[in-house]
């Protein structure tokens, strides 16, 4: 059943296409109504999930002469990022409600990437997870190209060309090892199975891992996260942020780590202090880490703050990658998701709330504009927000960023000690750019304009800040909700290699 | 062999040529009549006779042999044809509402000569044959390039074309003839016999290069390129799309099998680290070269047809990968990647003819907004530009990743093709640069100020809405012509 997601976000795009011109209101609930079914769907998968086994969704021949199938499957990994990207669509298009200039064509485009994305998080086919994570590609240029602010065609060709290099070095990984193992079967779990020569994969690993971790901002390749973050319209900056760099990152942990886990091998010698891939990446996200943190203290542009915290976070998704234990491997899932839903609602809060009425995301100005008595609601709701990326307790980033940490403590030390560091600096940024936006006294030497009335918070931006905050707060809780499918999930054959042959 | 088997073998061919002939006939009897309805009557009858020959091959599939190899006619040379004659049907439903010329019969009637110069061609494992229907190919194409007799573009175009392809006309033929000098005979077959183990004899090398040179500027790979950008932007724009699709076609299926039936045992190695000399090294390098000058060159045309001409070029390397590991497979490979080239470059050759009528316009400039003023060819062209680019699920996609995978397969066990295959890949991804570009045209920018609804044809949309559908069917479902190619290439012993 959980293949219907992606099947009702294409139909509710082809049904958005057929729809007559000029009906903003029409298209926007039926695009409503896409991205709820598909909610509803991944929900419904979830309660119906048996623990620790990989579900068959679907598996028939699709190019038979050359082994490719049609398979698409479920474990606890794709269930989680099926339901953050339900999540995260509904989310979107409530904040998104007042578009009105080419709405048909923005939520068909939105819909597209949406099923993209749950395509590659329910495929099980090497082939097929290339498609869908390609296809995702395009819409994402036209959402920001399109309806975007701040230099958004340059922000949109960058994540666009990003994107591509990524994925043409994943395809020639994928093509390679398809080769190899004899162009009999790209199923990921069937190539799993495959020894590949050590040789092969030390080479393999590092360029497919790489090609995927592009798109979750692995520094320094994460240039393009920013720049388009900040150039992309609320709706689709809370998607990248919220899934699309989660793709890069499921990618990186679904294909590269399993695929060639000897990869993560060491090399055999010392180069700068490295003595394997494992190594190299960890330093980076480590590096993404704390340079996020910093420069995002820096930025006068509240959407960059919010753009580079997500740099920083995703950081701990791919250190926790690399610790190869499972409390950091489940603490990078887990991250992901909670990244997914707190990222959402902080570029939710500057875009939509703030940017929309003030129109300027200057710290510097809206520290004038004594924003926390004009728009309460949005002061409240970036205080949470803040609050669950920070990662303070009883919200869900707390939860993952933890584990990621006691995952790094026992695989590297020291990094373990500076991405704790990083948060620090984390806690630094958010507060910093809370106190400027929303609670900057006006200096009575310049009284300045009276300020504005500005126009009310409105019901769905409310109800999408409630679902956003409520889930981080639910999953900080009780994160037994998703642990519960997540940490078996390593168990199955898939990860055999990593969980038993593993260096450390 | 009597003449009656050989008409018989001959047949789909004559089908063709009747067509034209009755093309040319009619028009003449209607001189007077409007061009447009001459148009819909001249390519109606040219339509009816491609398809009358498709069903002839479809429903009376009569294999054999004539003179020797003269013409071959089996599983895989049908195919192909077929392949040609859909193509050359879409090609004159493009051409319908064209107004560049009041003759039409003769420009229906050479359409249909150079397809059957290329069925032809397709069709024949002999040195002379081959050269004989290129040269029928060649001299409709340049034709066709003049055919817009007001147009100073169109005479410069195919002048220049006509030039560089007598030069390589020479050159092939020149080849041809060391080549026959060496061997003895100007069967495929033959002359592989009587090439096999004698190593690479000096005569036989620049045989080998003089043909390959020829074959490349009828392909135009890099750097025999000179000529593409100039006709692709002076002729008509049916023209431009015939000799970008259906004459690529011919060109690249004559060319493998001159390669990988005439040459077998002469194919060397172009694998990075075991070089061994012969003709892969050869194609590998032009395709080297192709891919790069391609994809570079197009990044900076403000054309939209000179951007597909170099496209044209970057692709003409994407698919010599298809003959590098010269096993079936890759051939195969190749084929497919052919055909659904053709049809997505067809098809963007038609959305330019008809943008060019609506503003007069074939700059990327002139594409601006269109998404708003002709909404359904903007769609067509944005999946052609995608499926060029090679995103999936459009055909483009599949048919790189099979090219690609076949050719890293024939340097197997040891990958030896991968620095080919990096730079296929890493240089398509330059290329989404300049699809991009256009699909930005289309989408992002704004129309000019003023500009109403761009009236397209209603039948020009049909087409380009069935070639759009082709390209995405054969993305998604590769495999419905797949199985096909793979059983004819595998019938002919490839």
């Amino acid at each position: 059943m959980l293949a219907w997601t992606i099947y009702i976000s294409f139909l509710g795009a082809l049904a958005l296409m057929l729809l007559p011109a000029g009906t903003a209101r029409a298209a926007r609930a039926v695009a409503l109504v896409t991205a709820l079914a598909g909610l509803g769907i991944g929900v419904a998968g979830y309660a119906q999930f048996e623990t620790g086994r990989i579900a068959t969704l679907a598996r028939v021949p699709w190019i038979p002469s050359l082994g490719i199938q049609y398979h698409l499957a479920a474990d606890g990994i794709s269930l989680t990022l099926v339901l953050l990207t339900g999540v995260a669509a509904v989310a979107g298009i409530l904040f998104f409600w007042n578009i009105e200039h080419r709405a048909k064509e923005f939520f068909a485009f939105y819909l597209v990437l949406i099923g993209g994305v749950y395509g590659v998080f329910l495929s099980f086919d090497l082939f097929l997870l290339f498609v869908f994570y390609e296809l995702a590609i395009i819409p994402k240029y036209f959402l920001i190209a399109i309806w975007g602010s701040t230099r958004r065609e340059y922000g949109a060709m960058k994540l666009a060309l990003y994107s591509f290099v990524g994925s043409a070095m994943v395809l020639v990984g994928l093509i390679a090892a398809y080769v190899v193992a004899g162009a009999r079967t790209l199923d990921i779990v069937e190539l799993a199975g495959f020894p590949f020569p050590h040789n092969f994969q030390m080479w393999a690993f590092p360029v497919v891992f790489v090609g995927f971790a592009i798109l979750a901002g692995l520094w320094p390749f994460h240039t393009w996260a920013p720049t388009g973050h900040v150039a992309a319209p609320t709706a689709a900056s809370m998607l990248l942020a919220g899934v699309v760099m989660k793709l890069g990152a499921y990618g990186c942990l679904r294909v590269a780590m399993t695929l060639f886990p000897q990869g993560l091998e060491p090399w055999g010698f010392h180069v700068l202090g490295f003595a394997s891939w494992g190594d190299v990446f960890a330093v980076l996200a480590v590096t993404g880490i704390v340079y996020g943190a910093t420069v995002a203290l820096v930025q006068t542009d509240f959407k960059f703050v919010i753009g580079y915290s997500s740099v920083s976070h995703m950081g701990f998704v791919l250190l926790g990658l690399m610790t190869l234990n499972q409390v950091g491997l489940s603490g990078a899932v887990l991250q992901m998701f909670s990244h997914g839903v707190v990222a959402g609602l902080l570029f939710a809060v500057v875009g939509r709330m703030v940017y929309d009425r003030t129109h300027t995301r200057d710290l510097a100005a809206l520290q004038g504009m004594n924003l926390s008595k004009t728009i309460p609601f949005a002061a409240v709701t970036f205080v949470l927000a803040g609050a669950a990326s920070m990662g303070l307790p009883g919200f869900s980033g707390f939860v993952a960023e933890v584990q990621v940490l006691v995952g790094a403590w026992a695989a590297f030390p020291t990094l373990a000690v500076l991405a704790g560091a990083g948060i620090v600096v984390g806690v630094a940024y958010t507060w910093r750019a809370m106190q400027k936006a929303f609670f900057g006294e006006v200096t009575p030497a310049d009284p300045g304009p009276p300020p504005k009335q500005l126009e009310r918070i409105s019901v769905h931006e409310r109800l999408g800040a409630v679902l956003l905050i409520g889930i981080s707060l639910v999953i900080g809780l009780c994160p037994d909700l998703l642990l519960r499918i997540i940490v078996p999930s390593f168990d199955s054959p898939l990860f055999d290699w990593l969980r038993t042959g593993g260096p450390r | 062999m009597s003449y009656l088997d050989l008409l018989k073998l001959a047949l789909p061919e004559t089908i063709v040529l009747l067509g034209a002939l009755a093309a040319l006939v009619a028009d003449s009897t209607m001189r007077g009549l409007e061009v447009r309805f001459r148009f819909i009557i001249g390519g109606l009858i040219a339509a009816v006779g491609c398809a009358a020959s498709i069903a002839w091959m479809l429903l009376a599939p009569g294999l054999g042999t004539a003179q020797g190899g003269m013409l071959v006619v089996d599983p895989l040379t049908q195919l192909v044809q077929i392949a040609l004659l859909v193509l050359t049907i879409f090609t004159v439903l493009i051409s319908m509402e064209s107004d560049f010329t009041e003759h039409v019969g003769e420009y229906l009637a050479l359409i249909l000569l150079a397809t059957v110069g290329m069925m032809f061609l397709v069709g024949s494992e002999d040195l002379l044959m081959v050269f004989i229907s290129l040269e029928l190919t060649s001299l409709s194409l340049y034709i066709l390039t003049a055919f817009d007799k007001r147009s100073i573009r169109s005479a410069e175009a195919a002048l220049k074309y006509f030039l560089f392809g007598g030069m390589s006309a020479a050159f092939t033929l020149f080849g041809f003839s060391l080549i026959y000098g060496l061997s003895g005979s100007t069967n495929l077959r033959e002359i592989a016999v009587a090439i096999a183990g004698k190593g690479l004899d000096p005569l036989l090398i620049v045989g080998l290069v003089m043909a390959v040179i020829g074959f490349a500027f009828k392909v135009a790979a890099a750097p025999f390129h000179l000529w593409a950008p100039d006709a692709y932007q002076g002729a008509p724009a049916p023209s431009a799309a015939f000799i970008a699709s259906g004459s690529k076609v011919a060109g690249f299926f004559i060319f493998a099998k001159v390669l990988m039936l005439g040459f077998a045992g002469a194919e060397g190695n172009g694998a990075w680290r075991d070089y061994a000399p012969g003709w892969t090294p050869v194609v590998a390098a032009i395709a080297a070269l192709s891919m790069l000058l391609g994809n570079l060159a197009a990044i900076v045309q403000s054309s939209v047809r000179r951007l597909l001409a170099y496209s044209a070029i970057a692709h003409a390397g994407y698919m010599l990968l298809g003959v590098m590991p010269h096993n079936g497979q890759g051939f195969a490979a190749l084929i497919y990647y052919a055909v659904t080239y053709a049809l997505t470059t067809l098809g963007a050759f038609g959305v330019v003819a008809a943008v060019e009528r609506g503003t007069g316009d074939e700059t990327l400039a002139g594409f601006a907004g269109m998404s708003r003023r002709a909404p359904v060819i903007s769609l067509c062209m944005l999946i052609f530009m995608l499926s060029l680019a090679g995103i999936p699920p459009l055909a483009g996609f599949f048919g790189k990743f099979y090219v690609f995978s076949a050719a890293l397969k024939g340097g197997a066990p040891d990958l030896g093709l991968l620095w080919l295959v990096i730079l296929a890949v890493g240089t398509s991804a330059v290329s989404l640069y300049y699809y991009l570009k256009v699909a930005k045209q289309l989408y992002v920018a704004d129309p000019p100020a003023g500009s109403g609804a761009l009236q397209v044809p209603i039948l020009s949309q049909i087409t380009l809405v069935l070639l759009a559908a082709g390209v995405v069917v054969l993305g998604c479902a590769p495999a419905l012509i797949l199985n096909l190619i793979q059983d004819a290439v595998q019938f002919a012993r490839f």
